[in-house]
Parts: structure tokens; C-alpha cells; sequence
């Protein structure tokens, strides 16, 4: 293990690299579209870009969309979340349901959820449901999985422990059974928060009249291709963000592993 | 002293069938124990002295027989495992408050009865530890103290002091025959060491070798309390020269 003062230095070190990393983006992005002389609705400028991100933030239309996105994003991931650890539960509990479901569980995967998005689009309209149960079914697989794994992985001598202690299920539930598969259910949840903003986007594409799919489409068709690259970054942003917040939880939930 | 019984087992047998084979861990166990008795089991490796406790504790069932408390009302268990077997994910106190927290025991008097325990084990300074931080010695202390905090009626113990060096082992040894006397709890322990077995125990069995039967039930009519010097007893010398035959 690294002495202290070392590993401070590493970690801001990778950070200041991150940081120079980024810095030179911007620079080199311009240098190619100076070289390249390309029109600006193919390659616009960063200042281009950074013109028509205060443009779309001044007329509202920015915050606007990027919180339907945002809102269709979490409420997906949130739901998703809740069937997937409900159901991996049981399934972790019980083999025989297991055997039961994971033939419809496997084959659920393998469909692509951009060849279904349509459907979802048609059944339940262009507005947020449609995208949110996208972002929950895109979600559901992953966080199942390790739900499963995690609820397994509980270490059987806890359970006579709490057995012995006559503990109920209750207890052994919020006490052992959460705490311990809790570093794999929040692997889980990172997973399903990248995933998460993949299937609003693909839900906004398919059909939609707000969200930054959209944003990204009118962009598209209106040639204006700056506001095509203000959505993309609006999306990193809202990726970053849910990373970001996953992350803390985990600094929160697993101090224990550091 | 007219003692009252505490448990009996009677024709205990047990047999764990896998796949493709099966195996007679028990055979025809009977014995009964007293309310306040301090029992030790001794046995060879894989004799089934864990699987007896585990019986004891209802963690599995019996293939034949049965045990049957006599307390008057179910037994509280505090149960030291062969392993720490302490969670992960909580500190050192944490560890040791859980069975307080399982009875809804108020949140201060837990902390504080953790602490005493503590205190009591050696392991102060360590409050917030998490167990990977911990040698395996400490580790097992902490296990102990999880065993006795709630005041259990029945303690049942899995070779408690085997990671321990002798020092530790020797003042522990003197700690449970302290908590034990005081408390006046009824102790099942489990361990592969003779002298363990002659300054803790009123009464040794010894189980042999798979399928595990009982080969010897000894009484320990060794004084109290019992310190070092009783070692160098010719008393002491007898017993844990029977008990040697006996293991074979
Ligand atoms: N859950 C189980 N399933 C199958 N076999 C088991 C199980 N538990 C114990 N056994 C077998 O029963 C026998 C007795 O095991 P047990 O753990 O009780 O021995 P032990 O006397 O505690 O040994 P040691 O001194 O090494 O701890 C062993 O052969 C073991 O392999
Ligand atoms: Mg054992």
C-alpha cells in the first residue's frame, strides 16, 4: 500500500492529467476546424457550439428539455431498479423460480430494445411514459443479474449467526441480506444509470416532442448542427451527473471497503 | 447442589446426503446437560462436533432423534463460530451490538454494554475498526464478545480460542470461567485442546471418529477456581492422560 502523502499525489496527478486532457480538447477541436476548413453545419466551431448553448439557455429551451430527459431518465432507472431487485430477490431465493422465469428472462435479451422502442412509442404515446419504460426495461436486466448474484454471494455462517440469534426476515433482510450484496447492487445500479440515459435518447428518437432526442433531431433536420453538439454534451453532462451520484452513494454505503 | 436439566439429546443421528454419496457425521448421540454446567466437547477433525452444535441451535435438523430444552421458556443462544464470521460491513461495536439490536434493545445501553465488552476483551481503540483491519486473533475476540453480550441462557462455543496465542488464550480461559461463574450460564464448547477442556470444564465428552459416537463422559472434578498451578496436579495429569487414551 502506498504511504499517504504518495497516494494524494496520485490521485490529484490523474486529476490534473484529466483536467490537461479536457483543456487541450478545446484547442485541438478548433485547430481541425481551422485546418479543415468545413462548413458549419458538418463540424461547427467550440465557439459556435458555446454561442448556441447561451442562446438555447437564455430562450429556456435548453433546461427545458434536458430536464424532461432528466426526469425520464430517473424515474426509468428508479422503476427499473425496483422490479429488478424485487424480482431478483425471489429468484435469488428460490431456484425453482428461477428455472421458471430465466427462459422469458433470456430471451427478453435478446431483444434489442431499439427494435421494441417503436412498439412502446405506439402503445403508450409520445410523451414520457413510453421513454420511461424504456429506460426501466433497458435498466431491469443488468440490476436483476446482480441482484441475484449479490443476494447469493451473502455468506451462509451469516445466516446460522443470525439464525441462531432467531433473528426474523425482516431483520435478516435489512440487517445481512442488503448490507452484504450492497457493493454489487450499486455495480448494478452504475450499469443501469449509463443505460438509463441510452434509453431515453432512443426513446426521444423514435418519437417525441420534447427532451434532448429531440433537441437532437431538430438539430438534425434544421441543419443546425451546433445544437446537435449542445444536446450531445447535455447528455454527458446528465451521464456524469447520475454517475456522480451513484458514486457518492457508494462513499456513503461502503466506507468499510475504502 | 441440586442442579436443574438444561437440555437433552437424545438418539441424535445425522446424515448429510450429497449427490452421489452420503455422510454418517452422528450416530446414537444421547446425553443430557445441566442448567449452569460448563461442557466441553473433544473429538477428532471432521467428527462432528460443529454439526452437534448446529443441532443444538436449530440451524439444522436431525436425520433421527432429538433436543429438547428444559429452561422453561426457548433459550436465548449466543453462538461463537469455528470462523470470526463477523460482518464485513460493520465496525468492531456494530459487530458486537448486533443481537442487542435484533431485540430492539435501546440504542445507549447497547453502546455502552458493547463497550464494556470491549473492554473486557482487550480490543479498546478499536470501537471503529472494520474487521479487515483486524488480526485474526482480534478478530475472533470480537466474534466472543457478539456471543456473550446479550446475556445469553445457552452458550454454545466452536473452538472460540484456537486462533489465539497462549497468552491471550490463558487470560480468556480465565475471563469465561469469570463470565461463566457470574452469569451462571450453561456452556457447550467445542475444542481440540485437553488442558482448554480441564480449566474450563465440569464435564468433558469425547466423540470419535467419523460417524461421531461418544467414546468417553468425564467429570472434571477438578477444584475452582482453577489457575495455572493446577496443571502440575497429578489430578490434572490423570484426567488429561484419560482423555488422551480416549482420543485415540
Ligand atoms: N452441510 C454439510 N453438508 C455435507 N456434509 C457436511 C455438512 N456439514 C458437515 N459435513 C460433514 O460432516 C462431517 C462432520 O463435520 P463437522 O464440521 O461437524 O466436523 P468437526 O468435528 O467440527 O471438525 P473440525 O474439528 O475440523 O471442525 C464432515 O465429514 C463434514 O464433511
Ligand atoms: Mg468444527
Amino acid at each position: 500500500m502506498p504511504r499517504p502523502y504518495e497516494k494524494i499525489m496520485k490521485t490529484s496527478l490523474s486529476r490534473l492529467l484529466g483536467l490537461l486532457s479536457i483543456l487541450l480538447f478545446i484547442p485541438l477541436w478548433e485547430l481541425i476546424v481551422r485546418a479543415s476548413d468545413l462548413p458549419k453545419f458538418i463540424l461547427p466551431s467550440p465557439a459556435d457550439v458555446w454561442t448556441r448553448f447561451i442562446k438555447a439557455l437564455n430562450d429556456g429551451s435548453l433546461i427545458y428539455h434536458t430536464s424532461i430527459t432528466f426526469i425520464e431518465v430517473l424515474l426509468g432507472l428508479l422503476l427499473g431498479t425496483l422490479f429488478a431487485t424485487i424480482v431478483g430477490y425471489m429468484l435469488a431465493k428460490s431456484k425453482t423460480l428461477e428455472k421458471i422465469l430465466s427462459p422469458y428472462l433470456v430471451a427478453s435479451q435478446a431483444i434489442p430494445i431499439v427494435a421494441i422502442a417503436p412498439l412502446l412509442v405506439i402503445w403508450l404515446g409520445d410523451g414520457i411514459l413510453s421513454k420511461v419504460v424504456i429506460c426501466a426495461l433497458i435498466v431491469f436486466f443488468p440490476v436483476l443479474i446482480n441482484t441475484i448474484v449479490g443476494v447469493r454471494a451473502v455468506s451462509a455462517p451469516l445466516y446460522d449467526l443470525m439464525n441462531s440469534l432467531r433473528a426474523n426476515r425482516f431483520q435478516i433482510l435489512f440487517k445481512l441480506e442488503i448490507p452484504a450484496s450492497l457493493p454489487v447492487l450499486l455495480g448494478g445500479l452504475r450499469i443501469g444509470a449509463t443505460l438509463s440515459v441510452i434509453g431515453a435518447i432512443v426513446g426521444e428518437l423514435v418519437d417525441a416532442e420534447q427532451g434532448l432526442g429531440f433537441l437532437l433531431q431538430l438539430g438534425d433536420f434544421q441543419y443546425d448542427t451546433s445544437m446537435v453538439f449542445v444536446a450531445v454534451f447535455m447528455l454527458i453532462v446528465l451521464a456524469l451527473l447520475l454517475y456522480g451520484i451513484v458514486t457518492l452513494l457508494e462513499r456513503r454505503f461502503l466506507k468499510w471497503m475504502k | 447442589m441440586i442442579s436443574k436439566p438444561a437440555l437433552a439429546v437424545k438418539d441424535l443421528s445425522v446424515v448429510f446426503d450429497d449427490e452421489n454419496n452420503s455422510i454418517h457425521a452422528l450416530e446414537n448421540i444421547s446425553f443430557n446437560i445441566h442448567q449452569q454446567e460448563f461442557v466441553c466437547f473433544l473429538g477428532p477433525s471432521g467428527s462432528g462436533k460443529t454439526t452437534l452444535l448446529r443441532l443444538i441451535a436449530n440451524l439444522i435438523k436431525p436425520t433421527f432423534g432429538e433436543v429438547n430444552f428444559m429452561f422453561g421458556h426457548q433459550p436465548k443462544i449466543g453462538m461463537v463460530f469455528q470462523q470470526p464470521n463477523l460482518m464485513t460491513w460493520r465496525t468492531v461495536l456494530e459487530n458486537i451490538k448486533l443481537p442487542l439490536e435484533l431485540e430492539n434493545e435501546d440504542k445507549d445501553i447497547a453502546n455502552q454494554k458493547a463497550k464494556d465488552m470491549i473492554e473486557l476483551v482487550g480490543l479498546k481503540g478499536f470501537e471503529n475498526s472494520y474487521p479487515r483491519d483486524l488480526s485474526g486473533g482480534m478478530a475472533q475476540r470480537v466474534g466472543l464478545s457478539r456471543g456473550l453480550i446479550h446475556d445469553p441462557d445457552l452458550l454454545l462455543l466452536d473452538e472460540p480460542f484456537a486462533s489465539l496465542d497462549a497468552l491471550t488464550r490463558e487470560r480468556m480461559w480465565t475471563e469465561l470461567s469469570n463470565i461463566w461463574q457470574a452469569k451462571q450460564k450453561t456452556v457447550i464448547m467445542v475444542t481440540h485442546s485437553i488442558n482448554e477442556s480441564l480449566f474450563l470444564a465440569d464435564r468433558v465428552l469425547v466423540l470419535t471418529q467419523r460417524p461421531g459416537k461418544i467414546k468417553l463422559d468425564m467429570q472434571v472434578d477438578l477444584p475452582r477456581p482453577r489457575d495455572e498451578e493446577i496443571r502440575y496436579t497429578s489430578h490434572f495429569g490423570k484426567l488429561a492422560k484419560k482423555l488422551r487414551d480416549a482420543i485415540e
